[in-house]
Parts: C-alpha cells; sequence; structure tokens
C-alpha cells in the first residue's frame, strides 16, 4: 500500500478548493480578482457543476452584488424578485394564515436555484482563471510528515471493483498539495468530518446540530403559478414536538420550487422524513397547484442548524472551513447563500494577504456574519421544548434583537431518538389517498437521476452490522430504514436470518445518515468521481 | 495515418428527457450535457490504434454552439491531438454535419474517420453513411472490432445472422458500435494538459458550407402516461371487468 502511495501522482496548486458550491467559488472568484498570479484549483464529486448542489433557495443580493457587481445585468438562469412572503400554520385539512416572521421577509431578495447559479459562477470563475474540475472528488485529507499540517487532499481512485480489486481501465486517483487547503463541502462534508475530528475545531463549541431538506421542481399547467410567491408553512403534517416545515417558491415558465424541512434532533424513530413531504404536498391547499404537472427533479440534502454556539474554529494548519462545511446557515432566515458568498470572500481577502490559514478565525468572529449568527442564536434551539414554545421565545428573541443575556444549547441530533416502545409522536399518513407523483422514494430517486456504477466498493461504510440486527433493531426498530430519503437502507429477511442490505447506488449524497444514526456507525465517504445525483435546476 | 473523430454534445445518458411544454424540443436548459457515448467509443478506439502504432495523429471535430467545446476538451483530455470546433448556433442536421466533415476530411487529408454509429439524442444513424457517400470512399458501419493491414481496415459488425467480417481500403469511414471497447478514464493532470491544447475554431462558411435544414421538425411530444391499474381477487372478477370493457365476449 504505502508503495502505490508512492507511486501518486501529485499536482500543485497555491489554493485548492474543495466542493464548488457558493463558498468554494466565491473563494475562488475572489481569490482571482485580488491576486490574479495565484494557481486556484476547485474540485466537486458532481459530474458537472450544480448536480449535486441543492437549496430553496430564496439567495440575499448583498455579498453577491460585491462580489460581481454587474451580476443583476447577466444574471444566473433562475433569477425570481420576490414580491410577496406568506407564512401559515396548516392543520390536516385547513390553513390559518400568520403575520411573516420578520427575518424571513423577503424584500429585495430572489428566488433562485442555488444549482443553476453554482453551474453560473463556475462560469464567471472559469472567465477569470480559476481551473475547475467536476467529476473528480476528494477522498481523504493529506498531511505532511510531521502529521501535523494539511497539505492537500487525495482524489479517489477509478474503476475499482465491489471487492475492492481493481478493474480494467483502474485509474489511481492523484494527489492534490497545495499552500492552502479550503474546505468548502457544504453540511457534513466527509474531508471536513476528518478534519474537524483530528483538530477537535468543535472542541470548544456545542455539537453541530442538523436538518434533513427534501426538494422538487415540479412544471405545473400554465395559468396557476405567480411568479415571486414565497410561501412557508409549519404544523401539520408533523407533530408539535418536531421541529420544520414546508416552502413553497412560485418561479417564472409555470414551474414551482417546493420542499419540506425537518430538524434532525426529531424524536420519534418511527417518523419519516419523506413520508411528511409527500403528505404535505397532498394537502387540500397545495394538491390544486401542483395536480397534472411533471416533477422535473427531485432530491435531499442534510442541512446544517446549530448556528453560531455549534460553529467550528474555522482554522486549522494549512487549511480552512468556508459556507456550511463550517456551519454558518441563518435558520430563521433560512438562508445561507448569502453566509457561504461571504464567508467565501473574506477566505479569499484573508488568504490574498498571506497564504496561511493562521488568524481566519478570529477575522470571520469578528465580521458581521458573526453578528448575524449571534443575534439569532436562541431561536432554533427554542424550539427543543416544542412548536409553540419554539415560536414564542422566537418572538421575544426577535423583538429583543437577540440582546437577552443567555444562549441556548444545542445537543446531538443522533442521541435525539427515543426507543422503539415509546408513545409513537408523529402523526400516522393515509398514503392511500394521495394521487401525486412520486409514490414512494423509490420512484423519487429516479426523479434523482442518480447513478452510480454498481461495481464498485459500497461508499456508505457501516462499522459494525451486527448492531443493527440487534441492538437497533430492539431499541429504534432500524430507523435508517425510514429517514433515508432514497431508501438506501432496507433490512432483508433471507433464510431466517435478517440483515442491513445498503441500496449504495440509491444514494443522493444527503448525509442524513451518517448523521442521524443512533449509533455513530455509518461513514458517509466519497464514492467514485462524477457518481451520485444528478439535480437539473434544484 | 491520421484519424478523424466527430463529436456531438448531447444530453446525458442519466438524464430524464423531458419534452418543452410548447412540443418544441426537448428541455437542455440546466440538463447535463455529455459526449455522446458511441461518439467516446470512437475517441477510444482512435487512441487505442494510435497507442498501437497504426496512427500519428488524431484530430477531433464537433459542431455547435461555443459549450461543445467542453466535450472536445474531454477528448483532448482522453488523448486526442487537437480539436475543430464549428462554431454555430443553427439546428445542424446530419447532412450540414457530413457536409462538414467531408470539407474537414479533404483538406485535414486524414485516412480514416471515425464516428458514433448514432447520437443518442436523435438516433439519426446518418452522418457515417452520407459522409462516404459524400467522398466517394467505403464505409463500414456498427464496428464492434477493428484491425488494420496495409491499406485495409478490416471491422467486425454484430449481424442478426452472426458476425460479419467487412475489409474497407483507406481512407473509409467507419461508425462504431457499442462492444467495440471500454472507453477510459479521464486523469486530473491530462485535464489540466488538455486545456493548453488547440482548438481551431472555424464557422460553417470558413467551410463553404450552407446549414440547410432539409427536415423540419413538426412538433415532439411525450408517451402518453400508462393509466393506473386495478387489482383484482379472483379469476371470476378478472372476466367480468374484462368484459364490462368489452374485452371480453360475453
Amino acid at each position: 500500500m504505502s508503495e502505490a502511495a508512492e507511486q501518486r501522482d501529485v499536482i500543485e496548486f497555491d489554493v485548492l478548493i474543495v466542493g464548488a458550491g457558493p463558498a468554494g467559488l466565491a473563494t475562488a472568484i475572489r481569490l482571482k480578482q485580488l491576486q490574479d498570479d495565484l494557481n486556484v484549483c476547485v474540485i466537486d464529486k458532481a459530474s458537472t457543476i450544480g448536480a449535486q448542489i441543492l437549496s430553496g433557495a430564496v439567495m440575499e443580493p448583498g455579498p453577491l452584488d460585491e462580489l460581481l457587481p454587474g451580476w443583476r445585468d447577466n444574471p444566473p438562469p433562475i433569477c425570481q424578485p420576490v414580491v410577496k412572503d406568506q407564512f401559515s400554520l396548516l392543520t390536516e385539512t385547513g390553513r390559518y394564515w400568520m403575520p411573516n416572521p420578520p427575518q424571513m421577509n423577503n424584500h429585495g431578495n430572489f428566488i433562485i436555484s442555488l444549482g443553476a447559479t453554482c453551474a453560473w459562477l463556475a462560469e464567471q470563475a472559469e472567465e477569470a482563471g480559476v481551473e475547475i474540475y467536476p467529476g473528480f472528488s476528494a477522498a481523504a485529507p493529506l498531511f505532511d510528515e510531521t502529521g501535523e499540517k494539511v497539505i492537500g487532499v487525495s482524489i479517489g481512485d477509478m474503476g475499482i471493483d465491489k471487492a475492492g480489486n481493481p478493474k480494467d481501465g483502474f485509474m489511481q486517483g492523484v494527489d492534490i498539495h497545495a499552500q492552502v487547503t479550503v474546505l468548502a463541502e457544504g453540511c457534513r462534508g466527509s474531508v471536513s468530518k476528518t478534519l474537524i475530528k483530528k483538530y477537535e475545531l468543535d472542541k470548544a463549541v456545542d455539537p453541530q446540530t442538523y436538518g434533513i431538506g427534501i426538494k422538487e421542481l415540479w412544471q405545473v399547467p400554465a395559468g396557476r403559478v405567480t411568479p415571486g410567491v414565497v410561501q412557508h408553512t409549519i404544523g401539520w403534517p408533523m407533530d408539535t414536538s418536531t421541529y420544520g416545515g414546508s416552502f413553497l417558491y412560485q418561479l417564472d415558465e409555470d414551474r414551482i420550487a417546493l420542499g419540506f424541512v425537518v430538524g434532525l434532533d426529531y424524536k420519534d424513530p418511527q417518523f419519516e422524513p419523506f413520508e411528511a413531504f409527500q403528505q404535505f404536498k397532498n394537502h387540500p391547499s397545495v394538491k390544486p397547484l401542483l395536480e397534472g404537472g411533471t416533477i422535473i427533479s427531485s432530491g435531499a440534502r442534510a442541512i446544517v442548524e446549530g448556528g453560531i454556539q455549534s460553529l467550528p474554529r474555522l482554522e486549522m494548519p494549512g487549511a480552512l472551513l468556508v459556507g456550511d462545511a463550517g456551519g454558518k446557515l441563518n435558520v430563521p432566515k433560512i438562508k445561507g447563500t448569502h453566509m457561504a458568498l461571504r464567508s467565501g470572500m473574506m477566505a479569499a481577502e484573508h488568504l490574498a494577504k498571506e497564504l496561511t490559514s493562521t488568524g481566519f478565525d478570529q477575522e470571520w468572529r469578528g465580521s458581521a456574519s458573526a453578528d448575524e449568527l449571534h443575534k439569532v442564536r436562541n431561536i432554533r434551539p427554542g424550539f427543543h421544548r416544542g412548536m409553540w414554545m419554539g415560536l414564542i421565545n422566537g418572538a421575544l428573541e426577535t423583538v429583543t434583537l437577540g440582546k437577552l443575556p443567555w444562549t441556548l444549547h444545542n445537543h446531538n441530533d443522533h442521541d435525539a431518538l427515543r426507543k422503539i416502545n415509546e408513545p409513537r409522536l408523529s402523526p400516522e399518513y393515509d398514503a392511500s389517498a394521495r394521487t401525486l407523483e412520486p409514490r414512494d422514494r423509490l420512484a423519487s430517486v429516479y426523479f434523482a437521476a442518480t447513478e452510480h456504477d454498481e461495481d464498485q466498493p459500497v461508499h456508505l461504510k457501516v462499522a459494525d452490522t451486527n448492531i443493527c440486527v440487534t441492538q437497533c433493531k430492539e431499541e429504534y426498530d432500524n430507523p435508517c430504514t425510514r429517514f433515508c430519503p432514497a431508501n438506501v437502507y432496507e433490512m432483508v429477511e433471507e433464510e431466517g436470518q435478517t440483515r442491513l442490505q445498503i441500496n449504495a447506488a440509491n444514494c443522493v449524497h444527503c448525509k442524513t445518515c451518517d448523521i442521524k444514526d443512533p449509533y455513530q456507525i455509518i461513514n458517509w465517504t466519497t464514492p467514485e468521481g462524477g457518481a451520485g445525483p444528478n439535480y437539473v435546476n434544484l | 495515418m491520421k484519424i478523424l473523430v466527430c463529436i456531438k454534445r448531447v444530453v446525458d445518458y442519466n438524464v430524464r428527457i423531458r419534452v418543452k411544454p410548447d412540443g418544441g424540443g426537448v428541455v437542455t436548459d440546466g440538463v447535463k450535457m455529455s459526449m455522446n457515448p458511441f461518439d467516446e467509443i470512437a475517441v477510444e478506439e482512435a487512441l487505442r490504434i494510435k497507442e498501437a502504432g497504426n496512427a500519428d495523429e488524431i484530430i477531433v471535430v464537433s459542431i455547435g454552439a461555443k459549450q461543445v467545446q467542453e466535450q472536445l476538451r474531454t477528448a483532448l483530455a482522453m488523448g486526442a491531438d487537437r480539436g475543430i470546433h464549428v462554431e454555430t448556433t443553427e439546428n445542424i442536421q446530419p447532412l450540414t454535419a457530413s457536409r462538414m466533415l467531408l470539407n474537414i476530411a479533404q483538406s485535414e487529408g486524414v485516412d480514416l474517420v471515425l464516428l458514433g454509429k448514432q447520437a443518442i439524442d436523435d438516433d439519426n444513424n446518418q452522418t457515417g453513411q452520407m459522409l462516404a457517400a459524400l467522398w466517394d470512399r467505403p464505409q463500414a458501419t456498427f464496428a464492434s472490432g477493428l484491425s488494420f493491414d496495409g491499406g485495409k481496415a478490416t471491422t467486425i459488425r454484430e449481424v442478426d445472422a452472426g458476425l460479419e467480417v467487412l475489409e474497407v481500403d483507406l481512407p473509409a469511414v467507419v461508425t462504431v458500435d457499442l462492444r467495440l471497447n471500454e472507453p477510459r478514464y479521464v486523469k486530473l493532470p491530462d485535464m489540466m494538459k488538455a486545456k493548453k491544447k488547440t482548438i481551431d475554431v472555424k464557422t460553417l462558411a470558413d467551410l463553404g458550407v450552407e446549414a440547410a435544414p432539409g427536415v423540419s421538425s413538426l412538433g415532439v411530444r411525450p408517451p402518453e402516461g400508462r393509466q393506473a391499474g386495478k387489482k383484482v381477487e379472483t379469476v371470476e372478477e378478472l372476466v367480468k371487468e374484462l368484459q364490462a370493457r368489452g374485452l371480453v365476449n360475453d
């Protein structure tokens, strides 16, 4: 193995950016604007830029105005100014309009497809001289000979069979070395996770917390859509102990982007986020919008929700964390794109002065972005005691501008599940009345156009599958079979024996399993470069 | 020997094809695009011919908007030597493409033109054949094996009766089938080198070709959706259902 490692090709850059999302691309563009002579490389595991990006998304344009001042004359392909905000509480058959929370006022903001926006940003970056390579996944971080400093990442090999042996056409991955590596992998990135652990970047803060977002883009019959209308709901189809709600954004060309977000601190092991989303779509006030339409694309992605009290240290020797890899989403605003762009730009401004990671964490914590997160720090954890207490606390925190002299703490999502024998919290849904596609998770995966060569090692590593059939079966009845939105995990009976089957080829790279698994034995790793979902305008 | 490989940018084979709401074609905005898989096999075969010492230069050509350069770069990263991009925003039909290829094949003096047997977007399966006719040179289509001896190429094609072996004089046109080879993965260092390789940009006017669409598309529509089925418990119930729908006699 060590001999093979010595033979690996090495490519050198000044700055390597892992992940071509808003944070990574903003870092790259800003770096070239400030220091044109730097060699900047961006790699991404998706087969094409934007294909594995999924977000709501309503964007605050401020950071983009600064990064690319002329962008409004040459906007990304989906860019709809918001004309109206609506907020409501759903019951099983009713809808109660509520005042729109001030943080969710979207006047002046734009509904975008973050995937399409990233493809567009990548064009701007390439014009600025950035080298962007989609289809190459960062398999692991690389360290210098002391093991103390990050010096780059290794790219995964291609052409390895299920058993781990090279196939015909096997191609060894290369090592990319850089003076500074910028991790922009998004929420729960696999390299970021390794490094946060190694350098104990989260030692002084609360555990990170997460949500899962499931999204679909619909083409509906002409005449129904009012472009620019932004709608959010809370309440049904979830019980009040579970944090989350829906978004529904009306776009141009008779398109609707809609989805459902659930806090991964949900308690009920029987709860199924995918089913909640499908029930929401079939609500009497939503279904008429979609009926007769078709799904253009669908997918899912974990979302970082911990805020400032869970924000890890953003620097380590040789590397930085930007965007959601560092956990910068603003939950009450339900927006992270502006924070991601801003943190990328700040990282670039830091690196343009000197190519070192030292000092970035302090700079970011002294910035307006940190203030923005500080102000809203207590709103999300206020929902630990249920929806009503959360709303009351949120209102209080809002009118006091986050100045109350306390900070509510976050807890590990994977510890939140109650045992299976405790009473059910989530409502049981009658799926038979649902008429909108997709009928189930497998049908949904089809709309994600996810693709993995089946003859490759399983990229979802379960450390001890005995736990699945014994302890987990007994305590939680295998919640992985329910929280995964792509039906990757199945318990199958064979010759009287139950075993875990991992349908890795279905995986949409949302990373929920890595987060919510109560025993923390699932490790999400990168599959072959280019594998995974191929989203269209999500 | 000099080889010309023609490649086309198409909607990726993993993408679920959607028809535009107005029926004016299929949606390509925001959709992942790739090199036509059969063309990728043609590029791979050209590389293997060169690696076996039977060719000195591989030229890849594509026609279309600026974005086709992405696919040309992929072919260059696989190992082709240089690219030609015929830039146009016109809708290009097989006859126009073959006239364009004829011009390049002649001006470059190539000995072999390799193409995919068809593009997976419109499934025309015409360009190679038309080129051979315009060029007045032999053609061997659907090749699943290819070898060279002197000024001749021998191809194997899969036909209903078994395998057919054809020998053609060079220069010739060969279109390739799925089982000819398995294309290689592109290496990152080669992607980087490919950025430095030359792509000549030409227009149809430079080549003296007019994009005259001889065929006009009247409309595109998706297949009818399947009606929901109904489960019946017994044979009697099934017969009753079929009778009620007039599908069997009483």
